[in-house]
């Protein structure tokens, strides 16, 4: 009986250190742009992530300002420069996989912070380095380590610019089996193919999912 | 027989514990984003009882600011915002990852007793409380620093922490290796008697308690008294006699050398210390794990004090920040005791029972001792990252 206690004691610490994981810190709600050549190529992935109110506050502590507590984009372009290059470490937490197979993004272009109702966003657009007509197009964001939690915008998160008319776009949050933002119902093999150019657990990630004829 | 089954159980116990050290260790590995090769499976968000667990810590943290701002107007949200930030603590529990880790291996390692286990938990989450509140207080509230600049002292803080960890880890490890292999020259002895004052050996260190010390010696003089009846073991006699003196060398310089760090500092310490404090060991190195431990401010009090600070309510991010703590303290405690509880049964089990429980029990010190290194060598590497304190800042 007293044996089962002490394993009991011992399962709870093999427990404990378990939970000693990372865990959010910092939230982000993300709006995302597929951006289109005229040639119906992929050119690169136009991102927005607003951070959550006491990371934009640690972020823009100490930062000079002509009104106090509000700031220009002129006056966020030193933290825009240092956000986009620690970014670069975890490769902007974004994947993609261009007809299964993973594409090479470049370095960030067109990147500024907006301050605005005391939350930081933080625009900047990742281009391809070699724009290629996707049939299939999977991006993914997420933190393997789990310090940032990325979660997509309520409302129309995900947009095609200049897209071919008969893509189909379809968007997965964590834990969501998915769901088609444009025309119509994709069909279950659609779906299945979501998770072809994964390499972690298929409910984890933010997800899109384009598939062009 | 029930000395086999005795043996089994404290055996099995050791090697669960030991299992969970090195669980925790490869945990905070796992965490790693950069040891890891590109296109390895990273590790998924938890799942079960610890995603909920994280699932509501994440949820209290994303309360507090709100809270913190209606703080400003209406004074009862204070209470709200204590009772969030106590909540947080319990959840968020040691703070920084690797605190925990590194506690429990720390109380194995030295056969810490469940009130110091206690202290210790207690200590460095008001050390850490207290970091982070200075951190903010001088370097945003008086200096007006910059998140960068935070971040860069934060740093400083870190790689200090990470160096009294590996400090403490290889001490240790050269203390109970030192240990082990002495048990380990003296099990390769004359068998039976080597068992029997290895017991001896365990029990004095272990519990000082001169009564079980007697009783081996009894043991002894039993062994001593069947050896004469086979007259013809003439060997036999000459073992004991070889072992008494054996056992007599032990029991003095040997120990003293063993022990010796203890001895050093039990000296300095025995007086004055506080009843917590005053384990083996006393207070200096309970110091430096307190601060090996606390000395890492948690990244969401940081955040908490200079949103409050911008709030204009810095007292009420320091007041939070405590509360935290305290939550921080209450969880590490319960763990600390959870270890310390299992360790001690295994380790009176074993060293009730045989020479080579005992020295398991030191193995598992020793590997203890060794993952405290571990993790002080890996942080200092930056091959393990806790809580990366602002990847994007």
């Amino acid at each position: 009986m007293t044996f089962v206690l002490r394993f009991l004691l011992v399962a709870a610490i093999v427990f404990a250190a378990t939970a000693a994981r990372a865990h959010p810190h910092v939230w982000v709600t993300m709006n995302s742009e597929l951006l289109y050549a005229s040639d119906g190529s992929v050119t690169g992935v136009r991102h927005a992530w607003t951070f959550d109110d006491m990371f934009s506050t640690y972020a823009t502590q100490g930062l000079e300002s002509k009104e106090k507590g509000k700031f220009t984009r002129e006056e966020l372009v030193p933290l825009a420069q240092v956000n986009v290059e620690s970014l670069k470490e975890y490769d902007y937490f974004t994947l993609a996989y261009v007809n299964g197979k993973k594409a090479e993004l470049g370095q960030p272009v067109d990147y500024w912070l907006e301050f605005t109702d005391g939350l930081l966003t933080l625009h900047f657009t990742l281009p391809f380095k070699s724009p290629v007509k996707a049939q299939s197009l999977n991006v993914e964001m997420y933190d393997p380590t789990w310090f940032v939690d990325f979660s997509f915008a309520q409302k129309d998160p995900v947009k095609l610019v200049g897209a071919p008319a008969a893509c189909h776009l379809a968007v997965q949050r964590p834990g969501e089996g998915g769901q088609s933002a444009t025309k119509g119902q994709p069909g279950e093999a659609f779906f299945n193919s979501l998770g072809a150019g994964s390499n972690y657990g298929a409910q984890y990630a933010n997800k899109i999912a384009v598939k062009c004829p | 027989m029930k000395t086999l089954a005795g043996g089994r159980k404290a055996l099995i116990i050791l090697a669960l514990l030991g299992a969970a050290i090195l669980l925790g260790a490869a945990d905070a590995f796992a965490q790693n984003p950069f040891g890891a090769p590109k296109g390895a499976p990273p590790t998924p968000p938890p799942e079960g009882v610890t995603g909920w667990l994280l699932a509501k810590q994440a949820e209290f943290y994303r309360l507090l600011s709100g809270t913190i701002r209606k703080a400003k107007s209406d004074g009862s949200a204070a209470w709200l915002l204590m009772g969030l930030s106590f909540a947080y603590g319990i959840f968020h529990a040691a703070g920084p990852g690797h605190g925990k880790a590194v506690i429990s291996s720390y109380l194995v390692a030295n056969e810490e007793t469940w009130k110091r286990g206690i202290t210790l938990s207690f200590a460095s989450a008001l050390v850490q409380a207290l970091v982070a509140i200075a951190v903010v207080g001088v370097a945003a509230a008086l200096l007006g620093a910059t998140a960068k600049t935070m971040s860069n002292a934060v740093w400083w803080i870190e790689i200090a922490s990470y160096l009294l960890i590996a400090l403490m880890g290889a001490r240790l490890l050269y203390t109970k290796g030192l240990a082990f292999w002495r048990e380990w020259q003296f099990l390769r002895a004359p068998k039976t008697l080597g068992a029997a004052a290895t017991v001896a050996h365990a029990l004095e260190r272990r519990e000082r308690d001169h009564h079980h010390h007697d009783h081996a010696h009894h043991d002894h003089h039993h062994h001593h008294d069947h050896d004469h009846a086979h007259h013809h073991h003439d060997h036999h006699a000459h073992d004991h006699h070889d072992h008494a003196h054996h056992d007599h060398a032990h029991g003095n310089p040997a120990h003293g050398e063993a022990g010796h760090v203890h001895d050093e500092h039990c000296g300095h310490s025995h007086g004055p210390t506080p009843d917590q404090l005053a384990g083996p060991g006393g207070w200096k190195r309970g110091l430096m794990a307190i601060f090996a431990v606390g000395l890492r401010p948690c990244s969401g009090a940081i955040l908490v004090l200079v949103f409050a600070l911008a709030q204009g309510i810095f007292w009420a991010g320091v007041a939070a920040t405590l509360v935290m703590g305290l939550g921080t303290a209450i969880t590490v405690a319960v763990i600390a005791t959870l270890t310390v509880t299992a360790t001690g049964l295994a380790a009176r089990m074993a060293a009730s029972r045989t020479g080579y429980g005992s020295l398991a029990l030191r193995g598992v010190e020793v590997a203890a001792a060794a993952v405290v290194l571990l993790f002080g060598i890996a942080l200092l590497a930056g091959y393990m990252v806790n809580e990366r304190m602002v990847g994007i800042a």
